[in-house]
């Protein structure tokens, strides 16, 4: 996994409620058995056109915002399926953070597992971020996770919080099957009185 | 003394390996359920770090998302991607020696309807599926939840996820559903209620003698739709419907252990005392059939109801985000429901696919003809023996439906069965997201006898004047 520390980068608006998973990766693209080369796929039904041209009013498609690597968005952002080509093609297409007033619970922890970071922070501020972001190449933003600190383009420091957890496994790019797999010991020990106590998990 | 609990505080307690320093918690997880489209990546991953399943017997695996429903499925898959996540499937379950249920097998179907048919989904355990729908196991008193690509790499190579509590919120419906009100009504009510994002961080305990007068099939059509309430997962206590189901089942346990079972069962519905973080209250006698007029399950409405004006609601994003659903669906402001016009009906998926909601279309079109393209999909293929066995696939196929092999279908358009954009589909599925049943496609969420009657009538109907 890609470790995250600190980004430098526009961010685009993209100002809607309830962003589902369909409408970040459509189910045609769920068709492979990789976890890559989905970016150009990403918001596919709303990024192109019936002749697959771009859609010129889609954010990703402004020249400001193309290569932009944080988004910010509306509530809930991520609800519905738990397909995790949501985060490969959100990263694929370059994007590392996603900034919303809140997150569906299995999109944000499918984020984590591909260093794509998801921050939450009250509407209000998400508010003030947008005017920020309007404002297009000219505005650059620092997202720091190391010490958990977003600096807006004119220099205003906004903190934002995360599982310790979470943030140490990101920083330092960590596959966490690793190290549950140092918990081996411990996971026998519960199976072994487990099936005492319900030997028909044990068949 | 410990002090009371509730169901979803006992399964958590029950599984947990570890307590971590950061406050998340090690959980172990008894039943795996894999399909083709979230588990190639999980195989691949691995078998790059050299490392193997830790206990194959927990998994169960079924084709379900890409399989065609025609006839002539086992030479006709519609694509060369559907076809290699489908040949991917068998060939890790094959290399890493899972059991499979093959598409051509009898037993196939929906990941979500084939685990409770086969005794798979027991009371008490935790299982997981890399579907959100996974909460569909609920209905047995499972803590059964939707996990991404890496979880379930994760719980194949060590059979435990890491995992932060949640928060306990509590639905309670009481009383009798009217006539023509089903439990599909009673979830799209609740949703409609709660938001989308109204169970975000919390499990629903399902509680109230509505649901618990609910058959099993109702039970998991509520259930599942918990995730359309952004809950991960939903619970209803097992009571003695719940091991009537389960009793004989393949996968069950047996005779002597059966009981000692059952009785284990018994102890785990929530104390009289327990405490939710939440509670929300509805009398079953409020509910009427529900129809979805937007492109989140949120947006919904008796169907009774009008098409509201975004001027009417709260706040400039949620009136930008009504306009923009009411663009895409092609639909003004102060619209009788009734009064919309639909080309497809679809009925199946995870959510209404089972053998009650069979019988109910049946019910509703006996001897009568449709009137617009309708897909009946059952959910698995016992499902659909069943309904031949009792003469409903001769009811539908007179009334003009399809009458298909099983998966997940036009709920998700994976395979060739899709709405055409524009084209506007009643659907006794989950989700009326924008592009869900194809590119442009419109859905309206529905029961099974609300689909029935739509695809009598071409329109939007309400199941009582029908």
């Amino acid at each position: 996994m890609d470790k995250f520390t600190k980004i430098s980068s526009v961010a685009a608006p993209l100002p809607i409620t309830n962003i589902d998973t369909d409408m970040i990766i459509p189910q045609n693209f769920l068709r492979t058995i990789q976890r890559t080369g989905l970016g150009k796929h990403a918001f596919s039904n709303i990024r192109y056109n019936d002749d697959g041209s771009e859609q010129k009013n889609f954010i990703l498609n402004q020249p400001a915002y193309r290569r932009a690597q944080i988004l910010i968005a509306g509530e809930n952002f991520g609800c519905g399926s738990s397909r995790e080509h949501a985060p490969w093609a959100l990263t694929d297409f370059g994007l590392r953070c996603i900034i919303a007033p809140s997150f569906a619970d299995i999109f944000y922890g499918n984020s984590f597992k591909n260093g794509l970071l998801p921050i939450k922070l009250p509407q209000d501020i998400i508010d003030s971020l947008i005017k920020d972001a309007e404002r297009g190449a000219n505005a650059v933003f620092t997202v720091d996770l190391e010490n958990l600190e977003i600096t807006r383009p004119d220099g205003e420091v906004i903190g934002f919080e995360i599982d310790p957890f979470r943030q140490h496994c990101l920083v330092n790019g960590l596959d966490d099957i690793g190290l549950t797999m140092e918990r081996g010991e411990k996971i026998s020990a519960f199976e072994k009185e487990q099936k005492i106590q319900q030997p028909w998990l044990y068949k | 003394m410990t002090s009371p609990r509730t169901l979803y505080d006992k399964i958590w307690d029950s599984h947990v390996v570890e307590e971590q320093q950061s406050g998340n918690s090690l959980i172990y997880i008894d039943r795996h359920i894999i399909h083709e489209v979230t588990s190639p990546q999980a195989f691949e991953g691995l078998r790059t770090a050299g490392r193997s399943l830790r206990r194959v017997e927990t998994i169960l695996a079924v084709p379900d998302h890409n399989v065609p429903t025609t006839a002539d499925r086992e030479t006709r898959v519609d694509s060369i991607e559907s076809k290699t996540q489908l040949d991917a499937l068998e060939r890790n379950c094959k290399e890493f020696n899972v059991d499979y249920i093959p598409m051509m097998d009898a037993r196939q179907g929906i990941v979500h309807i084939v685990g409770p048919e086969q005794g798979f989904t027991l009371p008490g355990t935790t299982l997981v599926c890399g579907d959100s729908h996974t909460s569909t196991h609920g209905a047995f008193g499972a803590l059964a939840f939707g996990i991404g690509t890496s979880e379930v790499e994760h719980v194949m190579a060590t059979q435990t996820l890491i995992l932060k509590r949640s928060k306990n919120l509590r639905i309670d419906v009481s009383g009798p559903l009217g006539s023509g009100v089903t439990a599909k009504d009673v979830a799209l009510a609740v949703i409609g209620k709660i938001g989308t994002a109204g169970g975000t961080g919390s499990v629903i305990e399902f509680t109230g003698s509505t649901f618990t007068n609910l058959s099993m099939e109702g039970r998991m059509t509520v259930c599942n739709m918990a995730i359309e309430g952004g809950a991960r997962a939903g619970l209803i206590a097992p009571d003695d419907k719940t091991y009537d189901y389960i009793k004989g089942k393949p996968k069950a346990p047996k005779e002597a252990e059966f009981e000692v079972a059952v009785k284990y069962w018994n102890s785990l519905k929530s104390d009289p005392e327990a405490k939710y973080d939440n509670e929300v209250f509805i009398n079953a006698f409020d509910i009427v059939p529900q129809v979805t007029w937007g492109t989140s399950p949120e947006d919904v409405l008796p169907i009774t109801g009008i098409i509201p004006d975004p001027m009417n609601f709260k706040g400039l994003d949620k009136k930008a985000s009504i306009k923009r659903a009411l663009d895409y669906m092609g639909l003004k402001p102060g619209t009788k429901l009734t009064d919309i016009k639909v080309d497809k009906v679809f009925i199946g998926s995870c959510t209404n696919g089972r053998i009650e909601d069979m019988r109910a279309v049946a019910a509703v079109v006996k001897g009568r003809r449709i009137v617009v393209q309708a897909l009946i999909v059952p959910g698995s293929g016992l499902v659909k023996l069943q309904a031949e066995h009792e003469g409903l696939d001769q009811i539908f196929i007179d009334a003009g439906f399809e009458w298909r092999e099983p998966g997940c279908s036009m709920c998700l358009a994976m395979n060739a069965d899709k709405i055409l954009p524009q084209e506007r589909c009643a659907s006794t599925s989950n989700r009326n997201f924008e592009g869900r049943q194809g590119p442009k496609s419109r859905t309206h969420l529905v029961s099974p006898a609300m689909a029935a009657a739509a695809a009598l009538r071409g329109y939007l109907t309400d199941i009582r004047e029908l």
